[in-house]
């Protein structure tokens, strides 16, 4: 069987081309988000020492991060919560399966987990026979839609309000003429609640634990990680390897940084500590390994497991806000899914490396510091290295590294391409040969070169300093 | 034949980075606002959506709960200046609470920084009441505001509980397009009493 591999390309064209509208609300509703991560990042004067401190605390937690996953494991079971390990997704689905099964439980509420749909466990536990809901709202319109959530942060940002209203209307009944953002959440709070008393299981993710005390926190904007974890008997959270931080101390710089950088706003409305069970309920901890490890052995890339999953580098990516996250086709998309995804499979990735300008914007709002841009650019070698590169554009760059490389050559194409750009015929030029010419018009050759210019008007003026 | 927990802790320790090059950092401490922190507090907390009524007796709170939701029927407390009209002390299963209208809790502190506040799951007995409720009144010493979250985090021991939640404001959401609702699932309106 040949091997899918994702053409974001013409996945993000698809997004670009849909209408005159999605592409740009997109790119206005992610930008407002940079404006705003910039705004009050500013009001914090220590802003620039806390992204120092954070990278700093989670390199050090993961070159020691045997020693803090024990004592988190240890710590945790002292509490009261059962803590499972597993190496890769089968084996984490595994677990959430068996837990459920023996408490013959059909139907489970879930918050957002980046994890989980890393581990595809939503429609595993469906193929048993289990209903999965998600809570959080951005989440469960994707769910209704059958689509992976396309951002980290805002799952549905990619969807205009019209199709939420056409969405609900086909799936809970909604008025299809009812464009109220206010009123769709209404009618998606009365259709959950039920979900939420019916529920035998919460399941939820981390966003950090606590080594010294065992303690996981989870962040979200709706309450609804509290719901699961409050009201079914039996919360069960999946936490990857990386999310550990030694102190509870630490939580003081990473929530300051957490929702800033995300949303632009000072925290999220609820950030949860879980010490333990709830009085008369089970608590069960799924430590998930799932590639970290040897994510963590990859000399260029093991600073990627820094990432605190605040989606500021897919805000302020000027390709990410255009081609939207579905595009991507995996579980992280932007500027952070570029250098996550290909860890996972490189074959099936290795058109994402260059789907990124290398403006460096999403290195400079990253919180924990990751040089993300950087990364990019060592994986685009990796893909040439392994053979991966697309022959057109492994001779294209050929023929370009051969002309700018030499520049009598150099100049006796631009001479060329002057006289003869005019004459050739539109056909040839914007024909499937030149991608240049597919989604916008072909320059025209200047009549006179900068050298040309440069030579006549300055050499002599700047000779004489 | 060797456990997945060993599988794993033994991959981790063959492949992080070596060497102690990767000391902890030494956190420093940094400037405070100036501000008053009662004033800061209410600025933020209104800023996130919630309100906030300094209030001098019991009577005057039940007079305000009475103005802020005429239309409740349940109330529920698990705070002691407001007995509410259904007894927290008899609710055993946590789906009890899914038809409480106002809930009252109070509130272990508050911080300045961002207007949130700390609610425990002793100070909650039950806590569905911080999330099933429809709407929530927290009540709030002003003496108990902290600064900002290293003295937030200073001050709590996350041992002493098994849950614990800075609340920041009502529930809201901004996944339908990117427009801000209030009241996506957990409470609708969160309104603080300096009590």
């Amino acid at each position: 069987m040949k091997k899918k591999i994702v053409n974001i390309e013409k996945n993000s064209a698809d997004f670009i081309n849909q209408d005159n509208i999605h592409e740009k609300e997109h790119d206005k509703n992610l930008w407002n988000a940079r404006v705003k991560r910039d705004r009050i990042a500013q009001s914090i004067p220590e802003w620039e020492e806390l992204k120092e401190l954070a990278s700093k605390i989670k390199e050090h937690t993961l070159s020691h991060l045997d020693e803090y996953v024990s004592t988190f494991a240890e710590n945790a079971s002292k509490r009261g919560a059962v803590v499972h390990w597993a190496r890769d997704a089968q084996e984490h689905n595994e677990i959430v399966y068996n837990i459920l099964q023996e408490r013959k439980v059909t139907e489970i509420i879930k918050s957002k987990s980046m994890l989980q749909e890393e581990c595809e466990m939503t429609s595993f536990l469906e193929s048993k026979g289990i209903e999965v809901t998600e809570s959080d709202l951005g989440e469960r319109i994707q769910q209704l839609s059958h689509q992976p959530p396309a951002h980290i942060v805002m799952p549905a940002i990619e969807k205009t309000t019209e199709d939420i209203a056409q969405l609900f209307a086909k799936t809970i009944g909604t008025d299809p003429n009812d464009t109220d953002p206010h009123s769709l959440n209404e009618a998606m709070r009365n259709n959950a609640r039920p979900k939420f008393l019916r529920a035998g299981a919460g399941m939820t993710g981390a966003n950090f634990a606590i080594a010294e005390t065992g303690t996981f926190v989870v962040c979200t904007n709706e309450g609804n990680a509290d719901i699961g974890a409050a009201v079914p008997p039996l919360h069960i959270a999946s936490i990857g390897i990386e999310k550990i931080i030694p102190k509870v101390e630490d939580l003081g710089i990473f929530i300051r940084l957490l929702s800033r950088s995300a949303l632009g706003t000072p925290a999220t409305q609820y950030t949860s500590h879980f010490t333990g069970p709830r009085k008369n309920g089970e608590l069960h901890i799924i430590i998930t390994d799932n590639g970290r490890s040897t994510r963590l052995g990859m000399e260029d890339f093991w600073t990627s497991l820094k990432c605190i999953r605040c989606g500021a580098c897919m805000n302020t990516c000027p390709v990410y806000r255009r081609s939207g996250g579905l595009s991507y086709e995996s579980t992280y998309s932007g500027p952070i899914g570029i250098i996550l995804s290909p860890t996972f499979d490189l074959e099936k990735y290795k058109e994402l490396p260059y789907h990124s300008t290398l403006c460096g914007s999403c290195s400079d709002v990253c919180p924990v510091k990751i040089d993300i841009s950087n990364q990019i650019y060592k994986w685009r070698k990796l893909v040439v290295d392994k053979g991966y590169m697309p022959s057109n554009r492994k001779y294209a760059l050929k023929a370009a590294g051969a002309v700018l490389g030499h520049p009598h050559l150099f100049r006796t194409t631009e001479a060329f391409a002057e006289k003869a750009l005019p004459i050739v015929p539109d056909f040839l030029i914007y024909s499937s040969l030149n991608p240049w010419t597919q989604e916008r018009k072909m320059f025209s050759m200047a009549k006179n070169t900068f050298r040309d210019w440069y030579i006549k008007n300055r050499k002599e003026k700047n000779d004489k300093y | 034949m060797i456990s997945t927990k060993e599988h794993i802790l033994e991959a981790i320790r063959k492949n992080k980075p070596q060497g102690t090059q990767y000391p902890y950092p030494v956190i420093p401490s940094f400037p405070k606002s100036s501000k008053d922190i009662v004033e800061e507090f209410k600025e933020n907390l209104i800023l996130n959506a919630g309100t906030c009524f300094t209030i001098n007796s019991i009577e005057e709170g039940e007079n305000k709960i009475k103005e802020l939701h005429p239309q409740a029927k349940v109330i529920c407390s698990s705070a002691i200046e407001f007995p509410g009209n259904k007894d927290l002390s008899k609710v055993t299963d946590p789906h009890q609470l899914d038809d409480v209208d106002v809930g009252i809790i109070r509130a272990e502190f508050g911080v300045s920084e961002n207007g949130m506040v700390w609610l425990t799951e002793k100070g909650m007995m039950v806590t569905s009441l911080g999330f099933l409720s429809q709407h929530l009144i927290i009540l709030l010493k002003p003496q108990d505001i902290v600064r900002d979250m290293y003295e937030a985090y200073s001050r709590i021991n996350l041992n002493d509980n098994n849950y614990g939640c800075f609340m920041l404001g009502p529930s809201a959401t901004a996944d339908i397009g990117a427009v801000m609702v209030r009241g996506a699932q957990g409470a609708r309106s969160l309104s603080v009493f300096f009590m």
